[in-house]
């Protein structure tokens, strides 16, 4: 790992955290409605993966999508555009929330029915081990989604067929609002790999470097021929399921004690007051990002004003492109006519 | 360079040049490579092209049916076989929710060349499970295509029309067809896919079917011919879209339509044929639209009920008498 990258995950993970606390506050204002699945306390996971994926891999999402489609390269003006439903977005305002797409980046999708990742992916992966090509697929999933009979079903195919697909489950202790232990028998998730005799383990998903490390590996293993891999991310969501979910089914004491290891710098954000305080953390210990940002500063790979400075463009991006999206024109009938009947070129049907 | 062979074997052989022809086209499904598929659609395909091109699945419809759905999106043309329409109940997610949406909810930026071949229908004595009719159901999907070959020749056509298209299409195969015989002609001029098509001219009413209905349908008109009524039978070819145009004409010129199906009558495809040209031929009927399609209960095992459950040659002959006498009151 160089400077330059890790310069580029820090930055990330902040425009994540940036984009996502926006697109709340634009919820709430009336901008972006219908059901927004913010990231907020996962972002190590979509930062560490898709850091370490090459451009030629396929990526396959969730309905809680904006930030893997931000860190796969995604504008932010054409995602926040998308979220307001306007012609400038990513979709054409077609998908919204919880389907951006951007095939140019291959990312293949954000997938709202629990469970639909995987078959997916494994058709991605079926195509790519059919033309011999070096690629490979990530797939993103919750621990809520790997009770799907979709999820055994393509574990054996992937497993059976040697496919090329990696996948990622961002296991963040709830599916919806039933915490894992009411609604799994085993809830160690990468265990259920070992059915399919596939290689898994559990990696920590607040830590930034530990999954891109194991995400690195596990898809050095897939081009190297070894088949499928399971990455299980242990994370949390600080925020409710949906912006129509506050989240009320969680013990506080759980929230706060993950908060503790946020793994953003939002101590250095004291403005916020949706986190604990710079001080409440100190007194709690410290927190993953700022554990990592000190790292950085020991090692001299960055300085305090730097951080400031990726904290300043962020919020510039993001403002930007709230700008962007409420000033680009509504779709018509006729773009939704057109993305429906995109494939029909001179095809004469009767 | 026509020739009589059976309507699997032109699926067979449609499936086949395609595949020669294009390198991105594979099939998949329960027992298609080396067993050569329940109804023999995919027989010679494993040896000729090898296990990555023509997959032997598990049973997992879900899922082998959403793999279709993926690797359509990176441009290969997957032919996916669900053994029986009712198992394509465990793969409606793939088909509806993925299929039919991922062009239009990514803006236009996919290409969705999904070719889902399910045979069904009622065909002999295989109980409530496997003798169901879905048409109504994937007829509501905005973004789906489903063809209902009748023939040998449009079982030819239409696959391979199917498999070149870069949209979703489901092919509805009866069941009692796969051994049927008829004539295919490879330099006939190619129907459009979705083109309904006059099977007989008449005169005095119009008979609109699709599937093995419309071959039983002909045969009503024979006799009613015996009657002195003389019957136009319509074969759809296509449920979605479905050319009104043909159907329009016909009822313009005939005043009288019966609309034949194997589809239960409550809700079935018939109720959206039959509501389209009330609307669209309102004035120029007769006679009350009349709908003659399966009893609304689950197909009994017992073979006497069986057939009392769906339209038969006599029981169309009866239900065409009806439209008719009507027109005298």
């Amino acid at each position: 790992m160089n400077r330059s990258l890790y310069h580029a995950m820090l930055k990330d993970m902040l425009l994540a955290r940036s984009f996502e606390e926006r697109a709340a506050k634009e919820y709430s204002e009336g901008n972006i409605a219908g059901f927004l699945h913010l990231y907020p306390g996962e972002e190590a996971v979509a930062v560490g993966v898709l850091h370490a994926a090459e451009p030629s891999d396929y990526i396959v999402s969730t309905y809680r999508e904006h930030v893997h489609a931000l860190v796969r390269g995604v504008k932010a003006r054409s995602i926040m555009a998308e979220l307001f439903g306007r012609i400038d977005g990513c979709c054409k305002g077609m998908g919204g929330s919880m389907h951006l797409f951007d095939n140019e980046r291959r990312f293949m999708g954000g997938y709202a029915i629990v469970g639909e990742t995987y078959p997916v992916a494994i058709g991605l992966g079926y195509a790519i081990a059919m033309k011999n090509q070096p690629e490979a697929v990530i797939c993103f999933f919750g621990d809520g989604a790997v009770n799907q009979g979709t999820f055994h079903e393509s574990l054996n195919m992937a497993a059976l067929w040697n496919l090329p697909v990696l996948f990622v489950c961002e296991n963040n202790h709830y599916q919806i609002g039933t915490e894992i232990h009411r609604h799994s028998a085993v809830s160690d998730v990468y265990k259920r790999a070992c059915g399919y005799h596939m290689p898994a383990e559990k990696i920590n998903g607040m830590d930034v470097l530990k999954v891109y490390e194991a995400t690195r590996a596990a898809l050095n293993r897939i081009r190297e021929g070894t088949g499928p891999q399971f990455l299980e991310m242990e994370t949390y969501r600080f925020r409710g399921h949906s912006q129509a979910d506050a989240g009320n089914y969680r013990p506080r004491i759980e929230v706060d004690a993950f908060r503790h290891i946020d793994p953003l710098t939002q101590a250095e954000r004291n403005e916020d007051k949706l986190y604990p305080s710079a001080e409440k953390l100190a007194a709690v210990g410290s927190d993953h990002i700022h554990d990592f940002s000190q790292h950085l500063q020991t090692q001299q790979l960055i300085n305090e004003e730097e951080v400031i400075q990726f904290q300043q463009q962020v919020d510039d991006i993001v403002e930007d492109a709230v700008q962007f999206a409420s000033q680009s024109p509504e779709p018509t009938m006729e773009d939704a006519k057109d993305a429906l009947n995109c494939n029909r070129g001179q095809e004469v049907l009767i | 360079m026509s020739e009589e062979i059976f309507y699997y074997q032109a699926l067979n052989r449609a499936l086949d040049e395609e595949m020669t022809a294009d390198d991105s086209v594979f099939t998949l499904g329960e027992d298609v490579g080396l067993a050569g598929g329940s109804y023999r659609v995919t027989e010679g395909l494993y040896a000729k092209y090898g296990e990555w091109r023509v997959r032997d699945t598990p049973i997992s419809e879900g899922s082998f049916t959403g793999l279709g759905v993926g690797a359509a999106l990176i441009e290969t043309r997957p032919v996916v076989e669900i053994m029986t329409v009712n198992f394509a109940l465990l793969a409606l997610d793939a088909i509806i929710n993925m299929a039919a949406k991922i062009p239009f909810m990514s803006g236009g930026q996919f290409a969705m060349p999904l070719v889902v071949r399910m045979p069904g229908g009622i065909a002999k004595q295989l109980a409530a499970q496997h003798s169901q009719r879905l048409e109504h159901t994937l007829m509501n999907v905005p973004g789906l295509r489903i063809a209902v070959p009748t023939t040998v020749q449009d079982a030819w056509w239409q696959l391979k029309q199917a498999i070149q298209s870069n949209e979703p299409i489901v092919l509805l195969e009866h069941e009692l067809l796969y051994f049927s015989k008829g004539i295919l002609d490879e330099d006939a001029e190619p129907i459009p896919m979705h083109r309904a098509v006059v099977r007989r001219p008449g005169e005095d009413m119009t008979i609109i079917s699709y599937s093995r209905t419309a071959i039983l349908a002909q045969e009503a008109a024979t006799w009613l011919a015996e009657y002195g009524i003389s019957a136009e039978v319509i074969d759809l070819r296509s449920l979605s879209p479905v050319d009104w145009g043909t159907c329009i004409t016909s009822v313009q010129k005939t005043h009288h339509l019966l609309i034949v199906e194997e589809d239960c009558v409550f809700a079935g495809a018939g109720a959206e044929i039959a509501a389209k040209l009330a609307e669209a031929c309102f004035y120029e009927l007769d006679s009350p639209v009349k709908r003659h399609g399966a009893l609304d209960i689950p197909t009994p095992y017992n073979r006497t009920l069986e057939i009392a459950s769906a339209p038969t040659v006599e029981s169309i002959l009866e239900a065409a008498q009806q439209v008719m006498s009507e027109n005298k009151l």
